[in-house]
């Protein structure tokens, strides 16, 4: 059990930062959060200057202590998020790397690490959603090709996306897990329609995603055929792992301005149980810092994942419900001048988004308990 | 960085549950806990942890001890946790190398700090609170006997004001270590129950509300076990509150889930689960108040810096 940084990874930090301070100032400013365009623009300009920097593949081809600190560093230097880059770099990047060929690697990876290609992902459906084996698009094998028709949901950044990770239904008789096929489809693809879903948060962050027979390519297939579900397995567990290690950070310094908004009103010297709130806060966002350090240690987050999203999630709603009570009458007015009350409503999501509470308790119970399926 | 337990802590760890699972099984557990008089402190045991390193574990090798931390330390005290050893071990622990025959389990060394004293009748050292060396003091004068609720812990209430230092600290991590043991062994209990006993023609394990408790227990003793190892490792005071509040959490909370679990078999004299919670209560007590450490939290987020974990 050591903690400390080795000299290599500390020189690795002080270079970054010093990097950081240097191109952070030059940086446009951020885009209209509802201009897509504007914001993909932002975003793979900003993959771009990492590219060139040579921090661009450290999501999946680093030593993870050093993913860890680059994700630390970026966030602590106020740099932007990997935003419309997230499922290229996190999601279809890994897969591909894992799992594609030799030419599947040339032909995807230099796009989405010089970002030039945003993807986006279709997984889940109006109709499989915490069930996602239950996934109903069809994918039926026509010479050189699949043709796909169905739906998706809550896919991000589709409306910009060049291509999606898409899971399909290429075996209707075979059990539920087997007979679902990863496939990279184009966005540019004839049948395709992509409209907007309006989230309780105001955004549209995400889209439905109609597929009307869309011819994809059979050698944009990742994976043999039918193996789809457990190529997708192999990042699903990697994101409830490290993916949210910037997020984490992030809260650590909205807690840190929520105690600054608390001490100038007073309220954190008359009311103990607000300090104390906010102190269990602390605790709760530094022990699971460490259980970051203690997944990326062990490599593949097995109990951790489930453990982090868990609690993670419930940390980040008490977080902004804290804020909240530290605005008082504030906490109605999304024009506050400060983002808490739409993080606030945008953290309602995280109990939910990437298998919801309920169902990571299964998961723990069920693999890593071993108690039976069932009821 | 590598947060991984290295190979050697690996073999440490399971040597002790060995050990532990030989000298203390369960069931001798259930023995000690079925006798109604005042419980005994089993000599012969407290020597044989003794050879095995347990109160010499941190002692240098120059002064005949293992010259380990309080990382080795804290994976020991976890296994008598979840073993849910009795006796004083923590200031048998901290007394060797000062109270001569501590460190070989010859001698048995409680302490008088905070008001309670845990086996005084039995101890043949008393020391005066956590500071630093272990000073051996006189058996503590206007003693008073209390019918403690846990079987196996007798206790007594002392009038004292607690010394602290860094040793009361390395008391407190150690507490932590044997809380999450406990915590641990309480899941362990609870997914074994919930695997076999049937109800409506089924496992119970296979209820989604009984699921629920187990992997409500499992996330609180990774949580806690997470705190207790990075304090160990790196001793910084925040880090060291979180695994006190985290880990008493984990005691407490996971040996009631289970008794739940048990239903009214848990609630029973020859169930384990109620030996669990009532040693939580009486380890709880040790260290300060969840408020004091919460607040200490607090006074650490005004200096505004950021924490350095």
């Amino acid at each position: 059990m050591d903690l400390t940084c080795t000299e290599a990874e500390e020189a690795f930090r002080h270079e970054l930062r010093s990097w950081l301070a240097r191109v952070l100032p030059a940086l446009p400013p951020r885009p209209d959060p509802a201009d897509w365009p504007a914001r993909r623009a932002y975003d793979t300009g900003w993959q771009r200057t990492l590219y060139d920097a040579g921090y661009a593949d450290l999501h999946w081809n680093a030593p993870p202590t050093r993913r860890l600190i680059f994700l630390e560093e970026t966030e602590r230097a106020g740099a932007p998020y990997v935003g419309a880059n997230f499922v290229g770099l996190l999601h279809a990047g890994p897969t591909i790397a894992a799992e594609g060929t030799d030419g599947q690697r040339e032909r995807w990876l230099p796009g989405i690490l010089r970002g030039e290609q945003v993807w986006c992902q279709g997984f889940s459906e109006p109709e499989a959603g915490s069930d996602l084996a239950a996934l109903r698009t069809r994918a039926v094998r026509d010479g050189d090709d699949y043709v796909v028709s169905g739906s998706k949901i809550w896919t991000s950044h589709a409306e910009v996306a060049d291509w999606c990770e898409l899971l399909v239904r290429t075996d209707p008789d075979a059990p539920r897990h087997r007979g679902i096929t990863w496939l990279a489809m184009p966005m540019d693809a004839p049948g395709i329609t992509v409209r907007p879903v309006r989230t309780l948060a105001g955004t549209t962050e995400f889209a439905e995603v109609f597929l009307d027979e869309v011819r994809v390519p059979a050698a944009n297939r990742v994976g043999a055929e039918n193996d789809g579900w457990r190529v997708t397995m192999v990042t699903l567990s990697f994101e409830r792992g490290t993916a949210f290690v910037g997020e984490v950070v992030a809260c650590r310094r909205v807690l840190a301005e929520v105690v600054g908004h608390a001490k100038e009103t007073g309220a954190w010297d008359d009311d103990a149980v607000l300090r104390r709130r906010l102190a269990r806060l602390a605790i709760e966002f530094g022990v699971l810092w460490r259980l970051i350090q203690w997944n990326v240690s062990a490599g593949a987050p097995g109990v951790g994942g489930s453990v982090f999203k868990l609690r993670y999630s419930q940390a980040r709603q008490e977080l902004y419900d804290a804020a909240a009570q530290v605005l008082g009458p504030g906490a109605a007015a999304l024009d506050a001048g400060h983002p808490w009350i739409a993080d606030r409503l945008s953290s309602l999501s995280y109990t939910i988004a990437a298998g919801t509470s309920q169902i990571q308790k299964n998961i723990i119970a069920e693999r890593i308990l071993g108690l039976p399926k069932g009821a | 960085m590598d947060f991984r337990l290295t190979e050697d802590q690996t073999a440490l760890r399971a040597a002790t549950r060995e050990l532990l699972a030989r000298l203390y099984p369960p069931e001798r557990l259930r023995e000690d806990a079925a006798d109604c008089g005042p419980p005994r402190l089993d000599r012969e045991l407290w020597r044989a942890l003794g050879d095995a390193g347990l109160f010499s574990l941190r002692l240098p090798e120059a002064e005949g001890g293992v010259g380990l931390g309080m990382p080795e330390a804290v994976l020991v005290f976890e296994e008598a946790g979840r073993a849910l050893l009795p006796g004083p071990l923590v200031a048998t622990h901290l007394a060797a190398g000062t109270v001569p025959g501590a460190a070989a389990g010859q001698v048995v060394v409680t302490v008088v700090d905070g008001g309670t004293a845990e086996w005084l009748e039995e101890a043949d050292c008393v020391v005066e609170g956590f500071g630093e060396p272990a000073v051996p003091g006189p058996y503590p004068a206007r003693t008073e006997p209390v019918r403690s609720v846990d079987p196996l812990t007798p206790l007594h209430r002392v009038p004292h004001d607690g010394a602290g230092g860094r040793a009361a600290s390395e008391a407190e991590l150690l507490t932590c270590a044997q809380q999450i043991g406990s915590a641990a062994r309480t899941l362990e209990l609870a997914v074994q129950h919930a695997r076999t006993r049937e109800q409506f023609g089924r496992p119970i394990g296979s209820f989604q509300a009984v699921k629920h408790l187990c992997a409500d227990m499992l996330v609180r003793l990774e949580m806690a076990r997470t705190a207790v190892y990075a304090a160990a490792v790196t001793g910084l005071p925040e880090e060291h509150f979180a695994a006190m509040l985290l880990a008493r959490e984990a005691a407490g909370r996971n040996a009631r889930d289970c008794l739940q679990v048990f239903g009214g078999m848990g609630f029973t004299w020859e169930a384990e689960v109620h030996l669990h919670i009532k040693r939580g209560w009486v380890l709880g007590l040790r260290g300060r108040s969840d408020r004091s450490y919460e607040e200490a939290v607090a006074e650490q987020l005004t200096k505004g810096a950021e924490w350095s974990f």
